[in-house]
């Protein structure tokens, strides 16, 4: 079917578009079950782009004796809406608490869904996203336009102050990070002893870094490591039932890239070559890997030749 | 109404036929800027389109601020010009080099305004232009919002500072060179233009192996990759001038390339 302007304009082909819009609007929110009264929302694979209307990240619901919980809730308010409906029809019960494990909008736009008040954020994720909401509400909506309507910047209300929540004798352990972002959230739901890592891990999915700090990235990943528990639930990927591969898959990665960036800038190579570079084989595995290595490169590249090119205006 | 389409047609008609307008090739990328800016850049030159010039750039303009592109003419002899440009760009040209005693190749980062074909031109000895590119997408406001150094406010702290390395390979050397400037576009409220505007490589005996115009829409604190011909041992000179008329320098002894571990391809 061709639509020409006019037919546009004429009202049974604005029906009809708008009909087709509404219908691409609906997520898809599957929950899988990975251990009693805990469920993973697996996000897309892919990087945030229309046709997956954002949700690229891994959502946590978990079911406790006085209502639900939910760790991280999508990139916008009808996400998170959908969500809501989704996870209230699995327990039974209504969400309590809502945790956003760090800034990034894949991971916590849609809290504008929920009331402030049961919106828990470390208190620096509360003053970045207080800072930077605003810009990445912007790049959201050019880039997902339809599937952000109604989505308005909202700030958690709760900051984390304790290591421990209490939900009716089920009790999450929260660890107050860093390096993925300046303040990464992860918890262990310490009934079934599974991580939920928030974007300190990635699992077959290459890690990103726009706000990174790789030092203090492998220092979480060093606590991580130590902390006793079993399955692990990435920000990103497959669920990693030995909890052990989302942890060293992301650490070997941020160690290559650190490595691989600063070798590129002293070999010569400029941005663009050194986003082309190869990338060694045992990664092959993680979606979204060239992208995310131009991506770095995007992060890392400029401050890396300030610190690692010599002066040459017979200046220090 | 269809009467007064009728009556304005013709009078474009008769304005086209009135200036005589070269014909450029039909742009494979569709963009509405190409005719303008094929006027303006290339005049009467024959122009053309030739996948052998190689515009590289990364599949995400993760920041419209600093978008890295390589134009890549080596499989083409004769090159003696490199422009690189982004037709919807409020500044569309932003380097036009000139490889003397160099490779073609030119590596860079430029701003992004939206949107945009990023094309790199290249001229031959016979005054002829091959052409090509492709879209990117980015976000607005490269090249007008304040540079990151005009917000922190500590531009002038760093003015002019370079950096800079010349590693030999097997056939020439390869030369980085990187400036502090803001290179303000003058698209910023209470921010007046200003930006290196020249850029020259000569050799140890002063022999000229280079030379660029580049404007406001190369990205603040400009760093360039070009591919002199100069061996071991050899000094560089690098010169440049800015819109203020404030002189830049910098010299580089050129390295072996082996005392480094990648090995460059490519």
């Amino acid at each position: 079917m061709i639509l020409s302007r006019r037919s546009l304009l004429s009202g049974g082909a604005a029906g009809l578009l708008c009909a087709s819009i509404a219908h691409a609007a609906e997520y898809r929110i599957e929950p899988v079950p990975i251990a009693d009264g805990l469920w993973l929302v697996r996000g897309a694979e892919e990087p945030i782009q229309y046709a997956n209307g954002g949700a690229i990240a891994n959502i946590a619901i978990i079911a406790t004796p006085v209502g639900t919980v939910l760790c991280d809730c999508g990139p916008s308010v009808r996400y998170a809406r959908q969500l809501k409906a989704t996870a209230e029809r699995l327990t039974g019960k209504p969400v309590m608490r809502v945790y956003v494990t760090h800034l990034h909008p894949d991971h916590g736009l849609g809290i504008a869904a929920f009331d402030p008040a049961i919106v828990a954020a470390l208190p620096s994720t509360i003053t970045d996203i207080a800072r930077d909401g605003s810009a990445y509400s912007d790049a959201m909506y050019r880039m997902l336009n339809d599937w952000m309507r109604g989505t308005e910047l909202a700030v958690p209300g709760r900051r984390i102050e304790k290591d421990r929540e209490d939900f009716g004798g089920r009790s999450l352990k929260l660890l107050a990070l860093a390096g993925h972002s300046a303040a990464d959230l992860a918890l262990l739901d310490e009934q079934s002893g599974i991580l939920i890592g928030g974007d300190l891990l990635f699992h077959n999915r290459a890690p990103s870094t726009p706000t990174a700090d790789l030092g203090r990235w492998r220092e979480s990943l060093k606590t991580l490591e130590a902390l006793p528990h079993k399955g692990a639930i990435p920000g990103h990927g497959p669920y990693d039932p030995a909890g052990t591969e989302a942890v060293s898959q992301t650490r070997d990665w941020i160690d290559w890239l650190e490595a691989a960036l600063a070798d590129a800038v002293t070999s010569g190579l400029d941005m663009v070559e050194a986003g082309n570079m190869p990338i060694p084989p045992r990664f092959a595995g993680l979606a979204a890997a060239r992208y995310e290595l131009q991506r770095s490169v995007a992060h890392f590249y400029p401050g890396l030749e300030e610190k690692l090119l010599p002066r040459i205006d017979g200046g220090f | 109404m269809r009467k007064a389409i009728v009556a304005i047609a013709l009078l474009m008609a008769g304005h086209d036929m009135g200036w005589a307008k070269p014909v450029y090739p039909k742009d494979p990328l569709g963009s509405p800027m190409w005719e303008a800016d094929a006027r303006t850049l290339f005049g009467d030159d024959p122009v053309r389109f030739d996948d052998r010039v190689h515009v590289i750039f990364p599949e995400i303009a993760e920041n419209q601020r600093v978008f890295p592109v390589a134009v890549d003419a080596r499989g083409i002899a004769g090159v003696e010009r490199i422009v690189l440009f982004a037709d919807l760009n409020p500044i569309p040209v932003a380097v036009d080099y000139r490889p003397i005693a160099a490779e073609p190749y030119l590596a860079t980062r430029i701003k992004l305004d939206q949107r945009t074909p990023v094309r790199g031109a290249v001229q031959l000895a016979d005054g002829s232009w091959l052409v090509s590119g492709g879209w990117i997408d980015a976000a607005g406001g490269g090249c007008s919002a304040p540079p990151v150094s005009r917000v922190k406010g500590d531009w002038a702290q760093h003015l002019g500072e370079m950096r800079g390395e010349a590693l030999a390979g097997k056939d020439g050397a390869r030369l980085r060179v990187t400036f502090r400037h803001p290179m303000d576009t003058g698209l910023v409220e209470h921010i007046a233009t200003y930006y290196i505007e020249t850029v020259s490589v000569k050799d140890s005996g002063g022999k000229l192996l280079g030379d660029m115009n580049i404007w406001a829409s190369v990205s603040e604190d400009p760093a360039f990759t070009i591919l002199p011909a100069a061996h071991v041992g050899e000094t560089l000179t690098i010169d440049a001038r800015d819109t203020n008329g404030r002189d830049y320098g910098g010299r580089i002894k050129v390295s072996p390339q082996s005392s480094r571990k990648l090995v460059l391809g490519q």
